[in-house]
């Protein structure tokens, strides 16, 4: 049996048929929208490298059943900028070279964007509590805080008086 | 460039007079970073084929048994299927290995470990392969299984290969035969199974050609290795086997040995279709070596002011069902085996054993980060007898460079191990917290305490622990492997300004390779623009991206093409405007010694190019004498030392890594953010396998392959790490520098040990260390 997904996601609307009902979040954004920015490294929610926002939530996409979007809102990484340039915690995870392989890169962008989005001036104990759930196997975590202190310090000066407003200028339907 | 808690490069900088901009010693941006933060870059399970299939593996249950026969008609009956294929559908030679070849593509009549493979199945759907792979009937007749490698040693154990259990036993001796010492220490210890964990699993797409051949994009380490190996399975020539390096999500040494890499290119043959195949995490602990479980008897002998007078050392790898690189392990874990210290008389075996667990092969680190526990333990024990601090033994018995190695070579570069442990020592240690009045003291945060938010302690029960560790590491490949690779670089105008391309088959599995061979061109060629191509198998092999020996080796071929592209385009400016110089190449042009511009790249090129291509060697290796291990075995060696901080919780037997410093010889830091990256990350791996680490196996079953069940550290185990990079060159490398990659995984979980050791006044003779050891329950 299959059926049929409609979501919005990254702002468009995408309707998606012949879905067998056991496929998650993640095979649908993968194999059958063409957004791979969302990792399968575990697909069963403990590394963190499939996150993405539903309806403005960080959630690991592995973990979501496909008709469990229907009518809902879901961004990926590919979603968080425009496409011509990279949102302050992607360009942060560039300059601290918090970016080796790469592969839990995405998720953790999105949950770093999520964090900030939240609190924008996290401590270090913050950070690593918000981050507890992003698996990275080849950075040992220290230029991907250094990545989150260099954003959150980047967004807090670009957004005088509101220093949250260009972590969350992406997410969908606000931030909590 | 320098993190928060790093100090950064010191001592010895070896910096060139006129610094390219983004040249070597500087850290630009790496080539594919941004693609990797947008989520573009297209990793070997982003892949995608018009019109693809998935295919999946069936696996064996059992560790040993008699394969009596494979009924696959009811799986093909399933709709949507397209292939089921068993070892009767593989048209060449059934076997792979990387040293031996002794393992079936597809089980053939005998499985020898739990996961084996033993059918795979194309269908449009991943979901309709597995349940189609369900469905094949595998006539399996049991046997006893050996699953310890000391019982595997056995004259009557079950014999896994012909030719006995015994794959490689390696015997150095050197000095008194016959030692005696007035001090004497022993220590048996044990090392559990680690997994690499890179975090992109395997996977990759086979496309066939229509012509008979295959293209097949994968994650690797190695391309040429992998070429090989599929060609003899398909029986195919090269020239019909073409592989392509698809996006490395990580790899550790667990890509060295193949996964899927015949059985999609048999399924995309056998079907005319594309085949995309993708382990689930699962099946990641099935696909791949591990790092070897070992079995360790180390005694030392000294004199009563701690010097060393002999060492003797029996270890037992576990090799698993096939061999992979166990006879490469078991060489550095038998040639290293005593850490780096002068030891005069030396007994050494290191044996390599088939059994019916997971096969074991290649991890950061090699047969390094197994002895490294047992040597470094040695020492604490020694350290304890004779009334010396962990760091004045060391600093004592340390290597430093002219002295010999216990197979009598001589370290003919840096070996600062007494400057390490003093680096480390002297580094600022963490407060200590109050530990017993809280009124007087902020309550410390749980996320700061072993337990962390499982909120189990305010800090009662709690103890800190200090623990020191220095080790080495062979670079490159040793024992007479002909180790070399090949560089394509060529310099032509493009839109009016100079180009150069580098071409290798070098894998970048994350560390940053592409981006240092960008610097080394824009260093040699002073041009601005360097595009590293894709790695594919149409140059020539550049070796492992193994043994950190990936910079050194297929740096020094991208260097050496440099230079002789250098050479023809200096030698068309003599053509032209006759003999000068000295020359050389900064900012586009050829300058004069005094940097004057004698003509720019661009006009000297005009619409030709320049194209070279070249292999490169580095010094010869030798081969150990068989009955002594005596000889010249290796080409570089690379030390570092760790100081680790924990706090331990005594009655609940939980572990907090406070601090994690190291101090490194690196030579001389190319990319220095990428060089701290591999410490790092090479630190959190060897601190995992201290504590957290193991493949459990009990009757030759994996108990625990998934993330659930095997812990890797997060960002709340990890803690701050202060790292010194120390710069003294190897004359004998290029740039002077060193290998980096394995160093900080060896020497880090001793650390970490000894500190857990030292707060809790136990032995702790297993790793990793679990809360039963602590608590005695």
């Amino acid at each position: 049996m299959t059926i049929r997904v409609s979501a919005v996601v990254n702002g468009r609307r995408r309707d998606v048929d012949e879905v067998w009902e056991g496929e998650s979040l993640l095979y649908v954004l993968r194999e059958r929208m063409g957004l791979p920015g969302a990792k399968n490294a575990c697909e069963q929610g403990e590394c963190g490298s499939c996150t993405v926002y539903l309806d403005g939530l960080p959630v690991c996409a592995c973990l979501v059943a496909a008709g469990q979007v229907q009518d809902r809102e879901v961004v990926t990484v590919e979603g968080l900028t425009d496409g011509e340039s990279l949102h302050p915690v992607q360009q942060a995870f560039l300059d601290a070279g918090a970016v080796q392989c790469g592969f839990c890169t995405p998720g953790l962008v999105v949950a770093v964007h999520d964090l900030l989005g939240r609190c924008p001036r996290p401590d270090d104990l913050e950070v690593r509590e918000a981050l507890a759930g992003n698996l990275c196997r080849c950075t040992g975590y220290e230029a991907v805080l250094e990545a989150v202190r260099l954003a959150a310090s980047r967004l807090g000066t670009d957004a005088a008086g509101a220093p949250d407003a260009g972590a969350t200028r992406n997410a969908p339907g606000g931030s909590p | 460039m320098t993190p928060t808690g790093a100090a950064g490069a010191t001592s010895t900088p070896t910096r060139a007079d006129q610094q390219t901009a983004a040249g070597l010693g500087t850290s630009p941006q790496r080539p594919d970073g941004t693609l990797k933060v947008t989520g573009d870059f297209a990793f070997s399970s982003d892949l995608w084929a018009a019109d693809m299939l998935w295919g999946t593996t069936l696996r064996s249950p059992h560790p040993h048994a008699r394969v009596r026969g494979v009924e696959t008609a009811a799986a093909l009956a399933v709709p949507g299927v397209a292939a089921v294929l068993t070892a009767a559908d593989v048209p060449g030679r059934n076997a792979a290995g990387l040293e031996h070849v002794d393992q079936p593509v597809l089980a053939a009549g005998r499985v020898r470990y739990a996961g084996e493979p033993v059918a795979v199945v194309a269908a449009t759907h991943p979901e309709t392969a597995r349940r189609a792979a369900a469905l094949v009937v595998v006539d399996y007749e049991v046997l006893p299984a050996v699953t310890d490698a000391r019982a595997a040693m056995a004259d009557d154990a079950p014999a896994v290969h012909e030719g006995g259990n015994v794959l490689r036993h390696l015997k150095v001796r050197r000095g008194d035969p016959d030692p005696h010492a007035p001090v004497v220490v022993r220590v048996d210890i044990e090392v559990g199974m680690q997994d690499q964990a890179f975090l992109g699993p395997e996977s990759g797409l086979a496309v066939p050609d229509g012509e008979g051949g295959v293209d097949l994009y994968v994650a690797t380490q190695w391309l040429h290795v992998d070429q090989a190996q599929v060609c003899r399975a398909l029986g195919l020539p090269p020239e019909q086997v073409r592989l392509r390096l698809a996006g490395v999500g990580g790899a550790f040494g667990g890509r060295e040995d193949l996964s899927m890499h015949v059985h999609a290119c048999l399924l995309a043959l056998r079907t005319g279709r594309p085949v995309k195949m993708v382990y689930g995490r699962e099946e990641s602990f099935y696909g791949h070596v591990h790092r070897h479980p070992a079995s360790m008897r180390y005694e030392l002998g000294a004199q009563e002011d701690g010097t060393i007078v002999y060492g003797r050392a029996e270890t037992v790898f576990d090799g698993g069902a096939y061999a992979s690189s166990t006879s490469a392990v078991v060489g550095n874990g038998g040639l290293m085996g005593l850490g780096p210290y002068r030891v005069p008389s030396v007994a050494v075996d290191c044996y390599g054993v088939y059994t019916n667990n997971p096969p074991c092969g290649a991890m950061r680190g090699f047969g390094c980060v197994q002895t490294a526990y047992a040597h470094e333990a040695a020492m604490d024990a020694l350290a304890e007898r004779v009334g010396l601090d962990p760091v004045e033994v060391r600093r004592r018995n340390g290597m430093r460079e002219g002295d010999r190695t216990i197979t009598g070579q001589v370290v003919d570069s840096a070996a600062p191990v007494a400057e390490l442990v003093e680096r480390v020592r002297d580094m600022p240690l963490p407060p200590v917290p109050s530990s017993h009045s809280f009124d007087q003291s902020p309550a410390r945060d749980v996320r700061s305490l072993p337990g962390g938010v499982s909120n189990t302690t305010h800090g009662e029960g709690v103890v800190r622990g200090v623990g020191y560790a220095v080790t080495y590491k062979n670079v490159g490949f040793s024992e007479g492997f002909d180790d070399y690779s090949t560089a394509r670089v060529r310099l032509r105008v493009v839109a009016g300004e100079p180009v150069a391309s580098v071409r290798t088959a070098a894998a970048e599995v994350g560390q940053g390779l592409v981006t240092v061979l960008q610097q080394i061109a824009r260093e040699e060629l002073g041009v601005a623009a360097v595009v590293v191509e894709p790695a594919d198998t149409s140059v020539g092999s550049a070796g492992s991206t193994s043994a950190s020996r990936q910079t050194y080796v297929t740096g020094g071929a991208v260097q050496a093409a440099c230079a002789a592209v250098r050479s023809r385009l200096l030698q068309r400016l003599e053509t032209r405007v006759g003999p000068g110089g000295p020359w050389h190449l900064a900012g586009g042009a050829v300058v004069d010694a005094g940097g004057h511009e004698v003509a720019s790249v661009v006009d000297v090129l005009g619409d030709d190019e320049v194209d070279e291509t070249l292999q490169w060697r580095h010094r010869p290796t030798h081969p150990v004498d068989p009955d002594t291990g005596q000889g010249d075995a290796h080409v570089q060696f690379a030390f570092s030392a760790h100081r680790a901080v924990v706090d331990v919780d005594v009655e609940l037997g939980l572990v907090k890594v406070v601090a994690l410093d190291t101090a490194q010889d690196v030579g001389r830091a190319l990319h220095p953010q990428q060089v701290l990256g591999q410490v790092h990350g090479g630190s959190a791996q060897g601190m995992g396998l201290a504590l957290m680490e193991e493949v459990v196996v009990t009757d030759g079953l994996i108990r625990n392959p998934s993330f659930t069940d095997y812990l890797i550290p997060t960002v709340l185990d990890v803690p701050p790490m202060r790292v010194e990079l120390l710069e003294y060159p190897d004359p004998h490398a290029p740039y002077g520098l060193r290998g980096v990659g394995e160093p900080p995984t060896i020497s880090s979980g001793p650390a970490v040990l000894a500190a857990v050791r030292q707060a809790s006044g136990l032995a702790l003779r297993r790793v990793p260390v679990r809360p039963e050891h602590l608590t005695g329950t």
